[in-house]
């Protein structure tokens, strides 16, 4: 049974992208996760982050992203963001091509590529007009 | 984040410092735009970054294009977690890490 650490609503903008950040690895820290994993669901966390405050709510209409954070059996941290933003599922897209030369590269489309590649495990689910999204990643 | 310059003719180091992420990105991107003309070797070192996310390595992508085409780049002193980084994103094979 997943243990509640900490839930805070923020607005889906990039300025909120450090008060994100420092609660998610704060509140962490405190409940014991190690540094590596914590700087994985940092970088993870951040991608996700500004996924929502890119593209999930139309321009102009500013909206908000609920981050709950809690400790699941192994142990593991579980961070959720939850949006009512436009439902887009971001595991959906193909996975960038890392074996192109860096002028065969498009800029971009790796962020996703990192966050599975980190986690343990990423889900993405529509529920009540919400995206969510939950990524996991064990302490070990 | 911190962006530091040492240019020696056509040899131009920068030595990256702190958080390279999407807040701090821009600046980065900003500042090799307006400093690679004439470069032909470029160094990064990244002896002092503590972080970078895909806001990152979006910029680093960029200046190893323009690199590509009037000289060459280097990336220097990688920490542990910035190569893993670079590794699951495959930069590791498009990037020349001393």
């Amino acid at each position: 049974m997943a243990e509640l650490i900490g839930q805070r609503v923020f607005p889906a903008d990039d300025t909120a992208l450090a008060d994100v950040l420092g609660f998610i690895t704060g509140s962490l820290e405190e409940a014991g996760c190690p540094p590596r994993a914590l700087m994985q669901l940092e970088v993870s966390a951040e991608e996700i982050f500004v996924n929502i405050a890119h593209y999930g709510y139309p321009a102009g209409s500013p909206g908000q992203a609920r981050v709950t954070l809690s400790l699941d059996e192994g142990p593991a941290a579980v961070v959720e963001f939850a949006d009512k933003g436009v439902p887009f599922d971001p595991l959906a897209k193909p996975d960038a091509d890392i074996t192109l030369s860096a002028e065969e590269r498009r800029i971009g489309g790796l962020g996703i590529l990192m966050v599975k590649k980190a986690m343990d495990n990423v889900t993405y689910r529509r529920e009540d007009g919400m995206n969510i999204l939950t990524l996991q990643k064990r302490f070990a | 984040m911190t962006i530091t310059k040492q240019q020696n003719g056509s040899n131009l180091t920068v030595l990256l410092g702190g958080r390279l992420d999407t807040s701090t990105a821009p600046q980065l991107d900003a500042e090799l735009k307006n400093s690679l003309g004439g470069v032909k070797e470029l160094v990064l070192d990244m002896k002092d970054l503590a972080y970078l996310s895909s806001a990152g390595l979006r910029v680093i992508l960029a200046a190893q294009k323009v690199m590509n085409r009037q000289g060459k780049m280097i990336v220097r002193n990688v920490n542990e977690t910035i190569m893993e980084i670079f590794d699951v994103t495959g930069f590791i094979d498009i990037l020349t890490i001393e």
